[in-house]
């Protein structure tokens, strides 16, 4: 039986650890993985929950969370695509503007 | 023995023998693909090592062994050397939940033919075969070469588009049978007529999408030879290059084990099941035992058949083919089973 | 300490560690795969935690089609990692750093009151197999689930647009 505190700690300090990724790095491609690291976190404090509390439904938020993870990880890197072939970079520093 | 150091005994046994059976079988289907491939071409094919070459799968074993192991000087080192062994590890783990036929007795102990014998034993196929693409993107990107990336970026996009209308013929298939487990799914079978045949735009997509989910021709674009010398495995050499080949060979007879048991009725044969249920059990398991692996036998002719038949296709009509025409076929047949269901016939 | 409880927090080490790789290792091939490892680790908790179906989806979703598409793209557009982009500059990353400090320091503070309760209910049959899974989503949750296949599509128009070749 696994403690469902330390699996939310667990949870917490991946969130965390994708919200610095997303924060600390420049390149488009690795804030979307940061992206990534912070919803499965999420998944993860969901599927504790719903083990405690003896309930699919936090399974099924789990679910729907990997269906949006899907949706956004095709328009996000159609963004990074379509960024590379206009500026031919992926940094995110250098598309500070709104207009060019 | 206790009963459960027994229990590990004999999972460890059947791990031995499963793994033993299945390398064999890359070994041998070798030989009989050059062999067909030479009686096609009306040409002999091997004869030189052993009576009738029989024994060329071990001269080519041996060769393989003795090359020079070369790693080029600019590649990524770790990946290179790790992406073939996750290749084969892949294509290997996924016989673990694959029945082999009904369960027997041997002294006196009931034994059931299969490793581990998961309820979601179709996923957990599709789930380590989504990551034996790690191991062909891994080779094409680490080699540090043109010819390896292009084909390891072409089978990764030809994967995944394939992977999906795969997934979603079998959907048909669970629909029929309302489980994952593949001996439910055989069993489902046994008591009305085959999948293929109340499914056949379920089995032709499976078919295909078989052919490209292993790089076969006629979708073996990653490592069409004329244009990208040999794609994702071009900068291997010796015994890395040789496990990309089990692994290709390994994806090959888990995807007719898959066509066999989803698709073909398993180790079951219509008319002769009544005859065999009165037969003594030992010669009824041996009996199912023999019927799966000659269906397995056709199965694996049939990749060579149309291996040595049909010409390569370009790769835009490749996606087309998979997004255009596979995927709206996979989609009609899960249509085609619900009214199926519905009119009571399944 | 339990065999189940021991492979969480053997399998919790892997999930930070492949974590710590994704957000400061400067190659994004590596960061990439790193995280693969890390999305199968979490399939891992999820099947200590009784989601056998979520594992299945985690790994064939997850590891085997969004992280092949990140690969593909990260391959496609900077093979040989030239234009690797690094980290942000040191006042970002000091700011960055205390706030997730603090984040963390909030969330250690409010998760153990939700441990409260006593122990985990007991499991109703079937708990996290695929067909309880497709009868509440069918059920339950059918309006959720309709939502979500209108999303998945709107995401398929959007990335066919973003992705298609200019017209100049």
């Amino acid at each position: 039986m696994v403690p469902f505190g330390s699996a939310l700690m667990v949870s917490a300090l991946l969130f965390v650890m994708g919200l610095v990724g997303v924060l600390i790095r420049r390149s488009a491609l690795v804030i979307l993985m940061g992206i990534e690291l912070m919803l499965n976190a999420a998944n993860l404090a969901f599927v504790a929950a719903a083990r405690h509390v003896g309930s699919m439904d936090g399974q099924l938020f789990a679910f729907f969370v990997m269906t949006v993870a899907a949706a956004e990880a095709a328009v996000g890197l159609a963004i990074v695509i379509a960024l590379f072939r206009r500026r031919r970079t992926t940094d995110v520093d250098q598309v500070s503007f709104l207009k060019w | 023995m206790s009963g459960s150091s027994a229990l590990v005994l004999e999972g460890l046994l059947k791990v031995a023998v499963v793994l033993a059976a299945v390398m064999t079988v890359v070994g041998n289907i070798v030989l009989v693909e050059r062999k067909v491939a030479g009686w096609i071409q009306d040409r002999v094919g091997p004869n030189r090592a052993g009576p009738w070459g029989l024994l060329q799968p071990l001269a080519d074993g041996l060769k393989f062994i003795f090359k020079e192991e070369i790693v080029p000087a600019s590649a990524h080192k770790t990946f290179y050397i790790l992406a073939p062994a996750l290749s084969l590890t892949a294509a290997l783990t996924t016989f673990a939940v694959i029945p082999f036929g009904e369960r027997f007795v041997i002294f006196g102990r009931a034994i059931e033919p299969i490793i581990a014998d998961l309820d979601i034993g179709l996923l957990w196929i599709f789930a380590v075969a989504s990551l034996g693409v790690y191991g062909i993107v891994l080779a094409g990107w680490s080699s540090a070469s043109k010819y390896s990336l292009l084909g390891g970026l072409r089978s990764s996009a030809q994967m995944i588009s394939y992977e999906l209308s795969m997934t979603l013929s079998v959907v048909g298939v669970l629909m029929a049978s309302g489980s994952l487990r593949l001996a439910d799914i055989v069993s489902a079978q046994a008591g009305s007529v085959w999948n293929a045949v109340s499914q056949p735009i379920g089995f032709l997509v499976f078919l295909t999408s078989a052919f490209a989910e292993t790089n076969r021709l006629p979708f073996d674009l990653p490592e069409a030879e004329p244009e990208l010398v040999a794609g994702y495995h071009t900068e291997y050499s010796s015994m890395k290059f040789l496990m990309f080949y089990m692994a290709e060979y390994g994806n090959v007879i888990l995807s007719s084990c898959l066509m066999v048991l989803l698709f073909a009725g398993g180790w079951h044969l219509p008319f002769v099941e009544g005859w065999l249920q009165a037969a003594p059990a030992g010669v009824a398991g041996l009996a199912h035992f023999a019927i799966f692996c000659l269906k397995l036998t056709f199965f694996l002719f049939l990749y060579i058949w149309v291996r040595w038949t049909l010409p390569r296709f370009r790769y835009d009509q490749l996606m087309n083919l998979g997004w255009k025409v596979m995927l709206p076929l996979a989609l009609a047949n899960v249509v085609w089973t619900a009214a199926l269901i519905l009119a009571g016939w399944v | 300490m339990s065999g189940r409880e021991l492979l969480f927090w053997a399998d919790a080490i892997v999930a930070v560690m492949t974590a710590g790789v994704v957000i400061l290792h400067r190659n994004p091939v590596v960061c990439a795969l790193s995280l693969v490892l890390h999305l199968c680790s979490v399939a891992l908790f999820f099947l200590l935690l009784d989601a056998t179906f979520l594992f299945a989806v985690q790994i064939i979703l997850y590891a085997g089609a969004i992280m092949v598409l990140f690969l593909f793209v990260i391959m496609l557009l900077d093979p040989a990692g030239e234009g690797v982009a690094g980290r942000a500059g040191k006042p970002q990353m000091a700011l960055t750093l205390a706030a997730a400090a603090a984040l963390l320091a909030v969330m250690a503070r409010a998760l153990p009151g939700l441990e409260k309760g006593g122990g985990a209910a007991a499991l109703p049959e079937g708990f996290g197999r695929i067909d309880g899974m497709g009868r509440l989503l069918f059920t339950e949750y059918l309006f959720p689930f309709e939502v979500a296949s209108v999303l998945l599509l709107v995401a398929m128009i959007g990335a066919l647009f973003m992705g298609r070749k200019e017209a100049d």
